[in-house]
Parts: C-alpha cells; sequence; structure tokens
C-alpha cells in the first residue's frame, strides 16, 4: 500500500507537479512579455542587459544595496532562506536518486547533516518570517491570507522533510507528505506571490535599466 | 488587525464635487478602461510579485515622520488602493475612490526613494500614478491641483498668465536689468540661439526676479540666448501630476515645437524638478519619443559648464557652511548630484551633507504636486515631512544657515518646513547665489 502510493507521488503526481511548473512559468513569462510589447513599449525600449545585470548583481549581494543595509535582520534571514531554499531540494543525496529516476542527470550531493542544517536554517527563517507577518507593524498591515498561504506552500516541502529524515511522527506518511508539498512547491511557483521566483527578475531588470539608463543614477 | 478604515479624511471641495457625481457604475466602466487600455503587463509584475515583505516602508517620508504608521508605508499604500481596485475589479464605491485619491495625490510624492528598499524593483510611484490617472478620468482631484491643470489647458502655461503679461513681464524685467547691465537684452524669438531659455509658470506670475537673474547671467556669460515670446515658454506640468496624461502630451509637444520653430540648438530649464522630469522621463514618452527632439539641459549642468569653462567667475564666494538638499527629480530622477555638488563647491565657501543624502535624499514632500493641492492639504506636509526636518535640523545644528535647493517645487515645501519647525534656515536657488556674487565684467560701475 504504502509503496504503490510513494510511486503514485513520485511517479505521475511529480510529473504533474514538474509540468505545471515549466509549462506554467513558461506561460506567464511569454504572456507578460509578449503584453509589456504590446501595452508597455515605453518602458521597455530602455531595457539594457548590462543594467539589468548590474541591478541583479547588486541585490544578490547581501547589504550591498541600501534596502538591505536598512534592515539587517531580514537581509540575513532573506539570503539564508533562499540560499537554502535552492540548494537542500536540489542538492540533497535523497533527491540525487529521483533527478536520476526522473531526468537521467546525477551530480554531488551535499552531506547530510550539511542539508540538515540547511532546512533548519529555511525553517528559522520562516518562522521570522511568520513573526514579522504578526509582530512587525509595517507587516502585518500588508498581510492576508495569501501572504501566509505562500509561506506555508515555500516551508512545508522542508518542515516534512526534516521530520521525516528524523523519523519523528509515522515516516511514511510524513515521506508521502513531503512529496505532495514539494508538489505543491512546483505547481504554486508560476502563480500568486511565489511567482516572484520568475517574474522578479522582470521588475529587477526594467527598474535597473530606467534607473540607470533614463535617471543616471543606481537603484541600490 | 489593524484598522484599514480611513480615519484621516481631508476635506476637499474638488474630490468632494468630484465623487458627489460619480456612480458605482461609471468608476468601474472607468476603471477596467484603464486597466485594460492603458496598463499592462508592468502593472500586472509590480503588483503581482510584492511579496508584502514591508521593507520599503522606512523608505518613505511619511511613514517615517508618522511614528512608523504602516498606512503610510509604499506598499501599504499600495494595498490601501490599486490591490482593491484591481482585486475588486473596479467594484467600489465612490467613498472608496475619495480615499484613492486623497493618498494618491496628497500622501506619495511619487519621489520613488521606494524603489532604492525594494529586492523586487517595484515602483510605487507608478502604482500611484495609475491611481491618480484613474482619479482624472473619474473627475476626483484635488481642486487647486486641477485649477493648475485647467490653466494649462486654456493658457498653455500653469499659473493663467496670458500672452501680453508674459511678453510685458519679460520687458519688464529687461528693463531693470538695464539700470545694472546697460547692454543687457532678453532676446526674443531669436533664430537659431545656442540656448532656449524656458521657465515654469510662477516665474513670470510671483518670482520674476529669477528672470532677471538669469538673463544677467546668461549676459553676462556672453550666451547666445533667446526666449519664446508665445505659448510654450513654460515648461512646466502639473497635468502630469493630476493624471491628465493627454494635457501633459499638449504641453510638451507646445514646449519642443517652440524651439524647434525657433531652431534652437538646445532648451536651458530654469532650477526646476518636476519640469525636467516631464520633459525627459514622461512627456516624452508619451508622445512616443524615446528621448527628447531638443536637448534639454538643467540649470544644473548649464550652471557647472559656465563654470568650469570659465564664462562665470565668481568674485566672492558665498559665506559656508551651506547645505544641498537634493531634489528627487533631477538628482534620483537625472543623476546630477555630482554636477551639483561641483556648483556648489565652486560658488561657495563650504558644504555639510545631510544624511541621507545624493539619490537617497528624502523628498521635501511639495513634489509630485502635492504642494499644488494647496492649503487643505498643508498639513499633510507638514506632519508627513518630519523626517526632513530633523535632517535640516541636523545640519543647522553644524553650523548650517542656508540651504541650497536648485528646484521651485522643493523651494516651496522647504520654506514650509523651516516655518513650521522654526529652524530658522534660509534658502537659495544656485542661481540666486551666482547672480550675487559673480564678477560683473558687463555692469556698470557703482
Ligand atoms: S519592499 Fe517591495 S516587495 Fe516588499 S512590500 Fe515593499 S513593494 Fe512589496
Ligand atoms: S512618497 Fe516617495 S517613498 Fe513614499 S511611497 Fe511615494 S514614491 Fe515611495
Ligand atoms: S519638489 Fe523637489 S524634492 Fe520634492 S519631488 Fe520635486 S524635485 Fe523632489
Amino acid at each position: 500500500m504504502y509503496n504503490s502510493i510513494y510511486d503514485v507521488v513520485t511517479g505521475p503526481l511529480a510529473w504533474f507537479g514538474w509540468a505545471v511548473f515549466i509549462l506554467g512559468s513558461l506561460y506567464r513569462m511569454a504572456s507578460l512579455y509578449s503584453e509589456a510589447k504590446k501595452k508597455d513599449v515605453s518602458s521597455l525600449a530602455y531595457v539594457k542587459a548590462s543594467y539589468g545585470f548590474n541591478s541583479i548583481m547588486h541585490w544578490i549581494t547581501p547589504f550591498a544595496t541600501l534596502g538591505w543595509k536598512s534592515n539587517p535582520a531580514m537581509t540575513v534571514a532573506t539570503f539564508a532562506f533562499h540560499i537554502c531554499l535552492l540548494a537542500v531540494p536540489v542538492f540533497l543525496g535523497a533527491h540525487i536518486d529521483l533527478w536520476y529516476q526522473w531526468f537521467g542527470v546525477s551530480w554531488v550531493a551535499l552531506p547530510d547533516t550539511v542539508a540538515d542544517t540547511m532546512t533548519v536554517l529555511v525553517i528559522l527563517a520562516a518562522a521570522f518570517f511568520a513573526y514579522r507577518r504578526i509582530a512587525v507593524k509595517e507587516v502585518a498591515f500588508l498581510t492576508t491570507w495569501k501572504d501566509w498561504m505562500t509561506l506555508i506552500i515555500a516551508v512545508a516541502p522542508f518542515l516534512t522533510g526534516f521530520l521525516a529524515y528524523h523519523q519523528i511522527l509515522n515516516y511514511q506518511f510524513m515521506i508521502v507528505l513531503h512529496v505532495i508539498t514539494g508538489v505543491a512547491w512546483l505547481v504554486f511557483i508560476p502563480f500568486g506571490r511565489l511567482s516572484h521566483a520568475i517574474l522578479g527578475w522582470y521588475s529587477r531588470v526594467y527598474i535597473g535599466s530606467e534607473f540607470q539608463g533614463v535617471r543616471h543614477c543606481n537603484d541600490w | 488587525m489593524y484598522n484599514k478604515i480611513f480615519d484621516r479624511k481631508v476635506d476637499d471641495i474638488g474630490l468632494q464635487t468630484g465623487i458627489d457625481r460619480l456612480t458605482p457604475e461609471k468608476i468601474e466602466k472607468t476603471v477596467n478602461e484603464v486597466f485594460s487600455g492603458e496598463t499592462g503587463a508592468k502593472l500586472k509584475v509590480y503588483h503581482d510579485t510584492c511579496v508584502r515583505c514591508g521593507l520599503c516602508a522606512s523608505a518613505c517620508h511619511y511613514y517615517v515622520s508618522h511614528d512608523n504608521d504602516p498606512s503610510y508605508s509604499p506598499a501599504g499604500k499600495v494595498t490601501q488602493t490599486i490591490s482593491i481596485l484591481l482585486d475588486k475589479k473596479g467594484k467600489v464605491g465612490p467613498d472608496f475612490i475619495y480615499q484613492c485619491a486623497q493618498i494618491a495625490y496628497t500622501e506619495c510624492n511619487l519621489c520613488r526613494r521606494c524603489v532604492h528598499y525594494c529586492p523586487l524593483g517595484i515602483d510605487t510611484g507608478y502604482m500611484m500614478s495609475v491611481v491618480r490617472r484613474i482619479c482624472h478620468k473619474l473627475g476626483v482631484t484635488p481642486q487647486y491641483l486641477q485649477d493648475t491643470a485647467h490653466s494649462h489647458s486654456a493658457t498653455m502655461n500653469q499659473m493663467w498668465v496670458k500672452d501680453d503679461e508674459w511678453t510685458d513681464s519679460l520687458l519688464w524685467q529687461e528693463e531693470e536689468a538695464r539700470d545694472e547691465f546697460p547692454d543687457m537684452r532678453i532676446p526674443l524669438d531669436k533664430d537659431g540661439a545656442d540656448v532656449y531659455y524656458s521657465v515654469i509658470g510662477p516665474e513670470p506670475k510671483f518670482r520674476t526676479h529669477l528672470i532677471y537673474q538669469a538673463g544677467a547671467i546668461l549676459h553676462e556669460a556672453g550666451v547666445n540666448w533667446t526666449m519664446p515670446s508665445m505659448p510654450g515658454w513654460d515648461n512646466s506640468d502639473m497635468a502630469m501630476y493630476s493624471g491628465d496624461f493627454e494635457m501633459m502630451g499638449r504641453l510638451k509637444r507646445i514646449h519642443f515645437e517652440s524651439a524647434q520653430k525657433l531652431h534652437s540648438k538646445k532648451i536651458v530649464m530654469g532650477e526646476c524638478g518636476h519640469a525636467f522630469r516631464s520633459v525627459y522621463d514622461q512627456g516624452n514618452r508619451w508622445l512616443g519619443w524615446k528621448d527628447y527632439p531638443v536637448e534639454v539641459v538643467h540649470s544644473i549642468e548649464f550652471f557647472a559648464h559656465l563654470l568650469k569653462t570659465g564664462k562665470i567667475k565668481m568674485a566672492e564666494k558665498f559665506p559656508g557652511p551651506v547645505t544641498i538638499h537634493d531634489p528627487c527629480n533631477v538628482i534620483r530622477g537625472r543623476g546630477l548630484m555630482n554636477e551639483l555638488r561641483y556648483v556648489v563647491s565652486e560658488i561657495c565657501e563650504s558644504y555639510i551633507e545631510m544624511q541621507p543624502n545624493a539619490e537617497h535624499n528624502f523628498c521635501c514632500a511639495a513634489g509630485g504636486g502635492v504642494i499644488n493641492c494647496g492649503p487643505p492639504f498643508k498639513n499633510v506636509r507638514m506632519d508627513g515631512n518630519r523626517a526632513k526636518a530633523d535632517q535640516l535640523r541636523a545640519a543647522a545644528e553644524q553650523g548650517v544657515k542656508t540651504v541650497i535647493a536648485p528646484c521651485h517645487n522643493c523651494h516651496g515645501g522647504l520654506e514650509d518646513i523651516i516655518e513650521h519647525y522654526e529652524l530658522g534656515l534660509d534658502l537659495k536657488f544656485l542661481g540666486d547665489i551666482i547672480y550675487a556674487n559673480m564678477v560683473k565684467t558687463k555692469a556698470v560701475e557703482e
């Protein structure tokens, strides 16, 4: 029974997740780009790769921008969260097998203790974000159920993965839940707030070009 | 958890009569017309990707000045206005439109300081201008601001200056100046001049001495210059801020065309921030010009050029230390911070920087048309910019007596702040100091 459920979630369900993620992301990126070409010509005309690149490089460097400098705790949490959030799923030992199974590719794995620590960091950072949503008034003011949903979807695979790895609660149940939440994670990237993962580059490159090219001033 | 009901409504007859004429159907139709016809992927990306992290809050002087009240944070203003318009697809009532208008017209200066704080590069100023555009199309605009926009459409200038009053003001200033500079002229409609000098409507109306000063500087520097006798002379643009983009386009077209008809080599603008924004950033784009059809140079750059080439020399430097207010529209808007510091160091003994400064400077809270919303909203600017008062006070404590602000709006805004917070500082344009302290080889001996 467990085996067949496991096969379903890592098989057809996982493929469904990948399909929605890849096709959905492509669709959103392409449709917004073509809409911009039609309706935002007077903005798109100023976009230049080198400005976008400068802007991205500054903003992916901790404390390199006014925004990051002004919010040190958030900077540490945001970078820890995003780095671990991307590295763990890709380089976790147990996932390497799945990569091979799904895509026939393989690479070196992170040592399990490192991956475990990184998972804890994701969970701690998420707890910090949750704390801000409740206790920091400028964040609480903006927070709606959508933001909670986003946070829960983002952290759920890490929480379930952590519980499964440490065999807390029922392992088999956790692992299935882990895969399901992982699939949800993929499915939601193209939509809602999580779409900042794919669309944030657009706004970054555009505003970078706009500031550096038109306003002759940095956007950081 | 937090009360989102608007509890700081300011009475304005323009906004009130505007919403009195609205019906839910008209609102819905207009809102969706703007969303489907005018905005596109840019608004969608900004709106969808904002992760509601609140990092932008401390960027905004309104938020900082109101003891970190979240309803004044950039993203907070978005969630109280355009988010709801988008989510409800325009199905909102007239009172909500009043709230949108008050926030977008008077609680945001479109200064874009928040861009420096947002990891995703979201431009709240842009979203606030979309709200203004909607309010304009609904006829819900602050009365004073609308009056300037009406003046623009009736006279092509901001201050109801009639055509003969314009040339009269110029001739009057020429006559005055001749007591000091016997050969000085304000050359009208001269063909093929190197410099076409344009000003904002308030100069001939209230600040005519600025035209005198500019004329004196151009004359002393031996510049081949002209001013137009016909509409087009006013480079200002309150229509851009009221959301009347059609009018903004007409204004920029007549401004550029008037320089083109005179075959002027370039346009030099007086010390104004928003007019410059309208020329290089918004008006040109509305007309489909990627850049401007005639080169436009702001006074800061022009003065820097005159000083660098030795065309103007200072007889003495202004006693320091002074401090510099960086106007958003020419600094965060055009990167003229180094030129500005060069000019100040050439004409003043010393200067002390305010913190933060240059492209990170706090706005004066007058910009974005807020000061033009008039007396009903004066306290919005005063209470909303304690941050600037604190900056100025810190400079004053270091011995600064004079603030240099090369922007008309900033002057108005800072004047009010200095008075309201009893800071006892003096305000100057660059031109004030250059005119007063330059070597005047062409003037009569005293
Ligand atoms: S900083 Fe950017 S993403 Fe964060 S709340 Fe402000 S606008 Fe949204
Ligand atoms: S006033 Fe300036 S900092 Fe504040 S929201 Fe508007 S553009 Fe952003
Ligand atoms: S008035 Fe001056 S400081 Fe204020 S927005 Fe304009 S340029 Fe900026």
